[in-house]
């Protein structure tokens, strides 16, 4: 530890990590807009210049390390007048159009304009402009509104090794493009929607349902049925003011009553089904010969990104539907046969944590007979607007259960929503069905964690499983390079498209940080702790389920309704 | 009076210097040939005594940064040239290369070997395809003749140059830019710290000089530090390439002392205003450089006594102005060139040039207020010391002196 004093205060700083880390852990604020935690500093923005004791120039406190007695002065004058003018010149250039931007309330951009004390328009003004893409089934992006601050750039390059979009030109003229220019929905981006969590303003959006369920809410001939993912009921929490991590499950519930749903489902209960199928598809593959390793499917940005980068590896892929899809599916065939509903009367939503998953219920092959299996998915974020859209007081409602037969689940299912989840689920219900016994200990804490890739041998009778878990498609590359140059010991791997998994997908409330992730995540576990049923196989509906309409995992109908395929995606067409 | 010093020159009156024959016969490679006699270190000690500074712009002591590098070696180093030369009024390093290519081929062996590089590179404005080609040609040359390669003069000593050419950007001739756009990128400054000489090219150590930089050393090995440093003035090391351009009888590159006074230059090496117009401004060291008025150019032209002055040396490009010119059309080209080579990766400067080149361009058409010239100066303000590289304040700096030493101008512009 080492010493600086800013603003006449002496504080404490490690060697080698940048002012603004020391600034923050002694709480001083200084304003950022292109900062990204766990990336090399861009200095992009310029936001967080300061001054720093016999320098000429201001320095970024993002991209300065710290150096011992460095004297720093965060709000000098000077430094104030320069943020100031600098926030004055992007404004200048921005269409002023706060009162009907999806980021209305929510915007860092407006939310700084507030903190840097704007009140007047100085500057001659110079509107950009710049279509607005909807070529996207997920994400819609209105240029005119961007900042370049490069967050979205490099989220897509550095993290997800995606590179759908990029900075095009230069100078004043530069925007961020796509390729050729074409539209976000004609390019390779894989629809994660991690890009749209960092985006600073209203220049990217996921594509917005929530038009399309608040119009089959008020259609007295629609049966609106709502599933939620796991991960939802500890992440809805921050839209509303409570305390990070609090799950709001049986809240959530009754704001979905309240608002006219008919049916409220659980997704972690599918997700409880995929661990029999996935299990049972592993156990088949290990003992007959199939493609090893098995990769999970649950996750559509990586499914797609496999279909793009990696189409040698997309046998490796799990054939089953992710979680989503498998209750689509089940309510748009046996819900509606036992409730004598047609499936096109029903108007099947689901709140997702996640922009790729429009996409993926968007998907041909995700229906039958010209009936998609999912009609409308809203994020985490739409959820919320939906509850104020119903001037629903969130705080003040009575908890409420889920609906049968669908409502019931297994906290196998509920920790799908972080990291190395789906792995331990299947590990817990695969050790089952291979050996009829139950785990020792059902935690297994090496696939836990939000980072990395992590590695863990299971022994299963004779078998020594060798499972791989990782999370973010940058990792996930890693792994598949390491797949296709030839590495044979792995049988098993999770892979999430975002980074830390569902908890941290692309359709969860914003300005969250690496410690929300944790405390999101924990919230999980906790959950999985305290429960009394925690393997899938032990889940009576699932019982009921594959008692009365599926017959056995693997079997037929599972697999008319439950399993899929993928195609070969060129990347440049 | 002030005469010419040659060193960099002095193969100029020999013609066919992109013959290496030629090019030995006058001279060439002694240099080298002595350097190679000597371990690495004590190269970079001589070229610290020589006070040798860089000469892309900045002045940075050229030994002082050589010895940057790491003192342990695990990974391979490189040395790259700047050849990017797009600082407008700037047209020395060209000379350097069409006129004497093996000058610069062999200031980069022997730097090569004095900061123990692997590879050199140099990067070459795009609009030079003939220079790079006959660069392509004297590095076959030296090969053939065992200057560079595998084991040059039986000295174990290996290194090879790749000449890779721009694609356009003023910007890519910032070192780290410039390193970006070698590794296919997009030519965008990095932050710094980390510096070339810790991560440079391919996250390996790298020296970026410049050509007239490296130029200099087949020079000072030679003959030695000294005799290169009696080259300049009583205050500035070594001779200096000024090109001289604008309003003048001769324009051309012309090598004088280091620290030679901008007057004479432009009086006797350029003889002076053309058409016996009177003087009314001069850029001294590119476009980057403050402006300096008629009666401000009696400054010595080395790096020390053009700060003193409040402009720079930069590039050596001297751009003179008659009496006729108009300084707000000036103010515009400027603008519109930092402008239009913005990167546009900083805030302050891709949106601080973009505004002041608009309210100029309104104020140019007749459609100014008032407030204008407060508003670019308020803007150049915050925009020096706030950005990411030296382009964006040095556009706004340039710029505001500009109206501030000519204000009376600007002012008639407004209705
Ligand atoms: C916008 C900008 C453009 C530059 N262009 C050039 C150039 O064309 N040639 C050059 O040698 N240096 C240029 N420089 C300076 C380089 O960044 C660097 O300082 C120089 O190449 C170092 O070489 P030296 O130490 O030999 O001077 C430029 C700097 C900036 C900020
Ligand atoms: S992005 Fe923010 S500042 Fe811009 S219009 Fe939308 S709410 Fe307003
Ligand atoms: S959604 Fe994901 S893949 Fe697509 S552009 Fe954004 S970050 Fe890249
Ligand atoms: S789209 Fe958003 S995240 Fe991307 S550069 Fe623009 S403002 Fe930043
Ligand atoms: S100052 Fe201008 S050229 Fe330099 S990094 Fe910033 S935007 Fe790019």
């Amino acid at each position: 530890m080492m010493q600086i004093e800013v603003n006449n205060k002496k504080i404490q700083a490690e060697p080698g990590e940048m002012i603004l880390t020391a600034l923050k852990r002694a709480g001083i604020h200084v304003p950022t807009l292109c900062y990204l935690e766990k990336l090399p500093p861009a200095g992009r923005c310029r936001i967080c210049v300061v001054e720093v004791e016999g320098r000429k120039d201001l320095v970024t406190a993002c991209s300065t390390p710290v150096q011992e007695n460095m004297k720093i002065k965060t709000h000098s004058p000077r430094v104030l007048n320069t943020r100031k003018k600098i926030l004055e010149l992007l404004l200048s250039n921005h269409p002023d159009d706060c009162l009907y931007c999806v980021r209305n309330g929510q915007c860092d951009l407006r939310q700084l304009a507030d903190e840097m004390y704007i009140r007047t328009r100085d500057l001659p003004r110079n509107v950009k402009k710049g279509e607005i893409d909807t070529s996207s089934l997920s994400i819609v992006r209105e240029p005119s509104k961007c900042i370049l601050c490069g967050r979205c750039v490099r989220v897509c390059a550095e993290i997800q090794t995606v590179n759908a979009i990029e900075i095009m030109q230069r100078g004043s003229l530069a925007y961020v493009g796509i390729e050729d220019d074409k539209g976000m929905g004609e390019s390779w981006c894989i629809n994660c929607g991690q890009c749209v969590v960092v985006c600073p303003t209203g220049a990217l959006a996921e594509k917005s349902h929530v038009e399309m369920v608040k119009d089959a809410l008020g259609d007295p001939k629609k049966y609106v049925v709502v599933q939620h993912a796991p991960s939802i009921s500890v992440t809805l929490a921050e839209e509303f003011g409570f305390p990070v991590g609090t799950d709001v499950d049986c809240l959530m519930v009754a704001a979905f009553r309240a608002m006219g749903f008919d049916r409220v489902f659980d997704t972690s209960f599918s997700a409880d089904l995929t661990i029999m199928e996935e299990g049972s598809e592993l156990v088949h593959r290990l003992l007959h010969g199939g493609k090893l390793p098995m990769m999970t499917s649950c996750s559509p940005g990586w499914v797609k990104f496999v279909e793009q980068f990696y189409p040698e590896l997309t046998e490796n892929v799990s054939t089953c539907k992710s979680p989503q899809q498998m209750m689509g599916a089940i309510i748009k065939s046996f819900f509606s046969e036992r409730e004598n509903i047609k499936p096109e009367d029903i108007f099947s939503v689901s709140i997702m944590p996640c922009t790729a998953k429009k996409f993926e219920a968007n998907r041909p092959e995700m229906g039958r007979n010209g009936v998609s299996d999912v009609d409308a998915v809203l994020t985490t974020r739409e959820l919320a607007e939906l509850i104020r859209l119903y001037g629903i007081d969130f705080k003040s409602l009575k908890p409420e259960e889920a609906d049968d037969p669908f409502g019931q689940r297994t906290t196998a299912g509920k920790i799908f929503g972080a990291s190395g989840g789906v792995m331990e689920a299947a590990l817990r219900s695969g050790y089952f069905l291979v050996t009829g016994k139950e785990l020792e200990d059902l935690s297994i804490e090496p696939v836990r964690g939000l980072e990395g890739i992590r590695e863990a041998k299971i022994k299963v009778n004779d078998l020594e499983l060798h499972v791989a878990v990782t999370s973010g498609l940058g990792n996930a590359r890693k792994l598949m390079d390491q797949v296709r140059a030839g590495r044979k010991d792995l049988h098993f791997i999770e892979i999430m498209t975002c980074p830390g998994g569902c908890i941290a997908g692309g359709g969860q409330p914003r300005n969250a940080d690496f410690e929300k992730f944790k405390a999101r995540a924990q919230s999980l576990y906790t959950i999985d702790k305290n429960e009394e049923i925690r393997v899938s196989h032990k889940n009576p509906s699932i019982i009921r389920l594959y008692d009365e309409f599926l017959g056995k995992p693997l079997g037929e109908k599972s697999h008319k309704l439950l399993h899929t395929h993928y195609k070969k995606r060129e990347l440049y067409n | 009076m002030i005469s010419e010093k040659k060193a960099l020159t002095r193969h100029a009156d020999v013609p066919g210097m992109d013959v290496i024959d030629h090019y030995i016969k006058d001279g060439g490679y002694q240099g080298l040939e002595k350097a190679l006699k000597r371990v690495p270190q004590d190269i970079v000690e001589e070229v610290k005594k020589s006070f040798l500074r860089g000469r892309g712009g900045a002045g940075f002591p050229t030994g002082l940064k050589w010895s940057f590098l790491p003192k342990e070696k695990t990974k391979p180093f490189y040395l790259v040239c700047n050849a990017d030369e797009g600082e407008p009024g700037t047209f020395k390093d060209r000379i350097i290369m069409e006129n004497d290519p093996f000058l610069l081929i062999e200031g980069m062996t022997i730097t090569g070997y004095a900061i123990r590089a692997d590879l050199g590179f140099i990067y070459i404005r795009g609009e030079f395809k003939w220079i790079a080609e006959k660069l392509e040609k004297a590095i076959e040359q030296a090969k053939k003749k065992n200057l560079l390669g595998k084991n040059i003069l039986n000295s174990n000593y290996c290194f090879d140059i790749k000449v890779m050419r721009g694609a356009g950007a003023y910007i890519c001739g910032e070192e780290t830019a410039l390193l970006e756009s070698i590794e296919g990128k997009r030519g965008e400054p990095r932050t710094k710290p980390p510096f070339p000489a810790n991560v440079g090219l391919y996250g390996c150590p790298t020296i970026v000089n410049n050509v007239e930089t490296l130029a200099c050393i087949p020079f000072i090995l030679q003959h030695d530090a000294e005799t290169f440093k009696l080259m300049g003035s009583f205050q500035a090391a070594g001779t200096k390439l000024y090109g001289i351009s604008g309003h003048v009888n001769k324009p051309g590159v012309y090598e004088y002392p280091m620290g030679t006074n901008l007057k004479d230059l432009i009086q006797y090496a350029a003889g002076g205003v053309k058409n016996s117009k009177k003087l009314k401004a001069v850029i001294p060291g590119g476009l980057s450089a403050t402006i300096l008025k008629a009666d401000e150019i009696d400054v010595n032209m080395d790096f020390d006594s053009c700060l003193k002055k409040d402009t720079m040396l930069g590039s050596g490009g001297i751009i003179v102005m008659d009496e006729d010119t108009s300084i707000p059309e000036v103010a515009m080209t400027t603008i519109n060139f930092f402008t239009h080579e913005s990167c546009g990766q900083c805030a302050p400067c891709r949106e601080g040039l973009a505004k002041i080149q608009q309210i100029l361009k309104n104020l140019l058409a007749g459609n100014g207020t008032a407030n204008d010239l407060k508003t670019i100066d308020e803007l150049a303000n915050i925009i020096n010391g706030s950005t990411l590289c030296p382009l964006g304040e040095a556009g706004a700096l340039a710029v505001n002196a500009m109206i501030q030493k000519f204000r009376p101008e600007f002012e008639s512009l407004v209705n």
